[in-house]
């Protein structure tokens, strides 16, 4: 936008001058905002005050819910397992996403082409799918790991009994399965640092490790910043994954926040208090990503 | 070989060449068999546990729980897979997901071509607002508001219809915004060009800029079927008859049954991964180029 403004200052009022066209060409997108996120946002926030089912009236209760929701220890197990989950999966996920880009764009790699599909499998594999993949190789009495583990004489490991293991062995999942966009991300930011940064660093004799840390990190901050961010936000709202390796088990262990709200919400048909609980977790979001940003743009100046 | 091609040896003295060639050499073959040796672990890291899954999946169902566990089944079967296809209403789930994927993707993309565009060419204070109202949705995404979200969908009577899984789900930031940051780039000439040949603004979006935009239509198009594909908890909110479930919900109610039937499991899901698959390893380019950066950035 401040190009096009910068670069035509004549064109700009000339292409102000359309009302119609262009309110045509986000007709869609407008209507949609209106009526899957405007509207539903209204209605939540009035719901969070009711004690609404889903069917018949809408008592109102003022602001039970929220005071009911301090007290649930239910809920605030699940936000503290989805704090721990995310503060884990988002920077193995950062560091695996940076190093499998690294070395896709490395000119000392061979096999590029190849080892890029195989990076990106996980990708196209659905969480449900991947969550049974990993559950497959984790089951207790079948699993390939607790096989060898035993193989090696050991006992075998309770993968899905135990509450911290099995919240590694969805960790582990969703490492695996979150790298491949990141790595997109990371392999296009990575492409666009100039080689001459690297050709003059070559001639002052820096090592690898120093030109990684003092040309391609810095170059590639804004690209980390959006990763760690999208890559939060997204681990804080994890789901299907956890549905299909452990059902947040044993027992509500490893319910996470969503788990939370979709139990309350569709299971109890207790619509305003999960209405409540998801403003709850909407405020969350917005305080991490209104922190970021704020850390962010402190770096830069 | 990069050094030796991007660096012209005219600019060195031949004494400046010789010193450095031999010593860099020795070190670049040091170098590559490294990078290339923590590459292939990776490989074999990242690859693995598909590969066990879909080798288990050959295997006849008795097999799949003795031990010693072996990596190549004794006997290859596909009795999993028929199975899947019979006892678990396999072409039906995937039916469903296919008219959601393919009827939301063809959304998506008129959709978020049309508003990036507007985006890009067209400037006024109403347009700055609906660009903040769309990134505004990434943030706020649709599990914070899963309850309410739910009722409008009810009562605008799409539950248990897959149009109710369709239509919330057209809307997306990247989308859009992959499109505008294309258009940005299309020289404004081309715009004034058409208008002074008396082309309709709808005609030339349609008959020029269209055309133009293939390879992010290519891109957005890939990655929303694959976010629809692969969508689960949306899908398991609206619908609720198991004639309208989609594949995903369909492999979930496997796994939350009492035992799990994994010989169905494992066929089911490898089916389920194939159509990815295929369009990925077709279309790898329009994934593997797309400068998603663009797209996020703003």
């Amino acid at each position: 936008m401040v190009d096009t403004a910068v670069a035509q200052p004549r064109k700009r009022r000339k292409l102000n001058s359309y009302v119609g066209a262009p309110l045509l060409f986000i007709i869609v997108n407008l209507t949609l905002f209106c009526l899957f996120f405007v509207w539903p946002a209204v209605i939540g926030l009035g719901y969070s005050f009711t004690s609404y089912t889903g069917i018949g009236d809408a008592p109102f209760v003022g602001g039970d819910n929220y005071a009911r929701l301090m007290d649930d220890p239910a809920f605030w197990a699940a936000l503290w397992r989805s704090v721990i989950y995310t503060a884990t999966v988002v920077p193995l996920s950062v560091v695996a996403a940076l190093g499998t880009a690294y070395l896709l764009v490395s000119p000392y790699t061979k096999g590029k082409g190849f080892a890029r599909v195989i990076f990106f499998l996980p990708w196209l594999i659905s969480p449900i799918i991947a969550g049974v993949i990993w559950r497959w190789l984790f089951g207790e009495n079948f699993g390939l790991v607790n096989f060898i583990i035993t193989e090696l004489g050991f006992d075998a490991v309770p993968w899905q009994s135990n509450a911290d293991l099995s919240l590694m062995v969805v960790i582990i999942a969703a490492v695996w399965g979150s790298t491949a966009f990141n790595m997109l991300l990371f392999v296009a930011a990575l492409k666009n640092v100039p080689v001459s940064y690297y050709e003059a660093a070559d001639l002052d004799g820096a090592g690898a490790w120093q030109k990684f840390r003092s040309i391609t990190l810095p170059a590639i901050a804004p690209t980390t910043f959006i990763v760690v961010l999208l890559s939060t936000l997204h681990a804080m709202k994890e789901y299907s994954l956890i549905v299909a390796v452990n059902a947040g088990g044993p027992g509500t262990a490893n319910n996470l926040i969503v788990q939370y709200i979709y139990q309350t919400g569709f299971r109890k048909a207790q619509i305003g208090y999960a209405s409540a609980a998801s403003f709850v977790l909407l405020l969350i979001l917005m305080i991490i990503a209104l922190i970021q940003m704020l850390a962010n743009r402190r770096k830069e100046s | 070989m990069a050094a030796e091609t991007k660096k012209p040896p005219a600019l060195r003295t031949p004494r400046q060449a010789l010193n450095k060639k031999p010593g860099s050499r020795t070190g670049d073959l040091a170098r590559k068999i490294s990078s290339s040796s923590v590459l292939w672990l990776l490989v074999v890291v990242y690859g693995f546990p598909t590969l066990w899954f879909v080798m288990s999946s050959f295997k006849p169902a008795g097999e799949l729980f003795s031990y010693p566990l072996t990596f190549f089944p004794s006997r290859f079967t596909l009795d999993g897979y028929a199975e899947a296809w019979t006892k678990f209403d396999f072409a039906g789930y995937f039916v469903n997901t296919l008219i959601v994927a393919v009827g939301a993707t063809l959304l998506t993309v008129v959709a978020s071509a049309a508003a990036g565009y507007a985006l890009a060419k067209y400037q006024s204070w109403w347009l700055k607002i609906f660009a903040v109202c769309i990134i505004a949705t990434t943030m706020l995404p649709g599990e914070t508001i899963l309850a309410p979200l739910f009722v409008v969908v009810r009562d605008l009577g799409l539950y248990n219809n897959l149009a109710g899984v369709i239509v919330p789900a057209v809307i997306t930031a990247t989308g859009t915004f992959m499109f505008r940051q294309f258009f940005v780039t299309v020289p404004n000439d081309l715009l004034e060009a058409a208008r002074i040949d008396g082309s309709g603004e709808v005609s030339t979006f349609i008959r020029i800029m269209l055309p133009l935009a293939k390879p992010i239509i290519m891109t957005l198009a890939i990655f929303s079927f694959q976010w629809r594909w692969n969508d689960y908890l949306w899908p398991l909110i609206i619908l609720n008859d198991p004639n309208e479930f989609t594949l995903q919900i369909g492999v979930a109610s496997i796994i939350g049954a009492q035992n799990i039937n994994w010989s169905v499991l494992l066929g089911a899901s490898v089916m389920s991964m194939i159509p990815l698959v295929a369009i990925y390893l077709i279309f790898q380019k329009y994934v593997m180029s797309a400068d998603m950066n663009a797209g996020l950035k703003d």
